[in-house]
């Protein structure tokens, strides 16, 4: 495999709940080691987008590429396999309640991995290190966590298998402005330490200038915007201008019901 | 608009829920059959559906045999066949209804539990994050609550049997007049091993489908508070409708051999 090839391929990505269309023809790439984000409004298909490539959704039509090899539809050992090379912060944390923090960070390890429960503890102390909790958080159950402990708990169990791609769904949602910035200067940090490529998705755009290399604007099931974080502000999109500056009026119209 | 759509279009549900929830369920015993299995996570479940619903179906069974012994004697006494109530007492309890009320009691408890935390664990992505942690959710929570369901409900049977048998010998010799010796000797006298044998055999097929429902609707549970909710009614109701079926399923098959 070539330094070429990129991490993520995605093209023609289609996808229906039914009669409603999410997805219609998204194309991307993520490079090894790049950053990209993609904005857009509630409900745009965000979730669906990175649900599709992490193989937790299976797409009507279109092509996604790990490493130059076909993603779409495995199975079994296969699908195993690719699924070792993924690491995903979820929305809310998604810990499991019913066991210790430091059995969350290590869940992976042990199940996935076959490493031992010992040696798991010793590494899911280090991952938690990373991102800045003590040991003694170790054996709290996760109902006991505040919001921003959750979320950088659920960031180490993300890490604690070394993947080479991390999803981020909507990683500062939920958090206090100070406790976004620290989570996001922890994935710039996790990025530069561990090497990785990653894919968020948010809709907070102090996030996106910190953590992005480059960003991509979802809008009426489309990618209407793809570009480089530095051109946003000079992006010439309409879509984006309104985004960014978060105007209600614009090309991008709510369906809200005007008095 | 045409007057046999809706009745159409009811079947063809009906026909796809049915179609879906086989699916499931011969995803969910391949499984159980092949590795890797969690032995710890079986444990845990046959302590959560066995040992703590001891209490419940141990009140059941003994509340159960007493009254049968009691309505027996009503209707017994104006034949002047009371010497049969022994064996009316135990033949019912073994056959019928150890395993049927236990199972609904396990039902309502077990089934509405898993259907709740697998809800709530779809809902909160919780199952979308073992997937990718390079976990199968349905090894991993499903597998583990049908076998430990299928193992324990037989045992939990057999225990309300024996309870509900001295339900009855409570009331026949306490309030009754019964004589002891000759009460005991006409339940034994009675029973036969199939009668017990097709009592726990139920009791494994009720406690696969109590699991089995828990899980397809908590699994398949929509967003919300609401959406777990109506997992957890569905999967007692389904449950509970199922159990009566297989019941006379299960007795129709005994019954011909």
């Amino acid at each position: 495999m070539s330094q070429d090839t990129p991490k993520i391929s995605v093209t023609g990505l289609r996808k229906s709940f039914g009669s409603k269309t999410i997805l219609d023809g998204i194309d991307f790439e993520v490079a090894q080691g790049e950053s990209l984000v993609i904005i857009g409004g509630s409900g745009s298909g965000k979730s669906v987008t990175i649900k599709c490539v992490l193989g937790l959704i299976r797409p009507d039509e279109g092509t996604i590429l790990i490493d130059g090899k076909d993603a779409v539809g495995l199975r079994g050992r296969e699908r195993d396999a690719l699924m070792k090379k993924f690491g995903m912060l979820f929305q809310g944390g998604a810990l499991f309640d019913s066991l210790p923090v430091w059995e969350n960070v290590a869940f992976g390890l042990i199940q996935g991995h076959g490493v031992s429960r010992s040696q798991a503890y010793a590494q899911a102390i280090e991952n938690l290190a990373m991102v800045g909790l003590k040991e003694d958080v170790a054996d709290l159950l996760p109902a006991e966590l505040s919001g921003g402990m959750m979320k950088r708990v659920a960031l180490a169990r993300a890490i604690a298998t070394k993947p080479e791609i991390i999803f981020f769904d909507e990683p500062t949602t939920g958090l206090d402005p100070i406790m976004g910035d620290v989570i996001n200067d922890l994935i710039v940090h996790v990025r530069e330490e561990m090497g990785v490529s990653t894919v968020s998705i948010t809709h907070d755009m102090a996030s996106v200038r910190k953590i992005a290399d480059k960003v991509a604007m979802l809008y009426g099931r489309k990618l209407v915007w793809m570009g480089p974080v530095e051109e946003i502000d000079n992006s010439g999109n309409p879509y984006v201008d309104q985004f960014i500056h978060g105007r209600a009026e614009g090309p991008i119209q709510m369906d809200v019901r005007r008095p | 608009m045409n007057p046999l759509a809706p009745i159409g279009c009811t079947v063809l549900g009906f026909l796809a829920a049915a179609g879906r929830l086989v699916l499931f369920a011969a995803m969910a015993v391949m499984h159980c059959i092949l590795p890797p299995w969690y032995p710890r996570l079986v444990l845990r479940q046959i302590l959560e559906i066995g040992y703590f619903s001891l209490p419940v179906v141990g009140l059941t069974a003994v509340f159960t045999g007493m009254v049968l012994a009691l309505q027996s004697y009503t209707g017994f006494s104006r034949f002047e066949a009371e010497s049969a109530i022994a064996g009316i007492v135990v033949l019912s309890v073994t056959r019928e209804l150890g395993p049927v009320l236990a199972g609904l009691m396990v039902a309502g408890r077990v089934g509405a539990a898993i259907a709740a935390e697998l809800g709530t664990m779809r809902v909160t992505e919780q199952i979308d994050a073992l997937t990718t942690l390079s976990t199968n959710p349905f090894k991993y929570l499903v597998a583990p609550r049908v076998i430990a369901a299928t193992l324990t409900l037989p045992i939990l049977v057999a225990i309300a049997d024996i309870i509900g048998v001295l339900g009855g010998y409570i009331v026949s010799i306490g309030k009754l007049g019964f004589n002891p010796t000759v009460y005991l000797h006409s339940t034994f006298d009675i029973l036969e091993p199939m009668d017990v044998i097709s009592g726990l055999v139920k009791a494994a097929v009720f406690g696969f489908l109590i699991a089995l429902m828990g899980c397809y609707h908590g699994y398949h549970s929509q967003r919300g508070a609401q959406g777990v909710g109506t997992a957890t009614t569905y999967a007692v109701v389904s449950g509970s409708i199922l159990i009566l079926t297989f019941n006379y399923i299960v007795t129709e098959i005994f019954f011909s051999v």
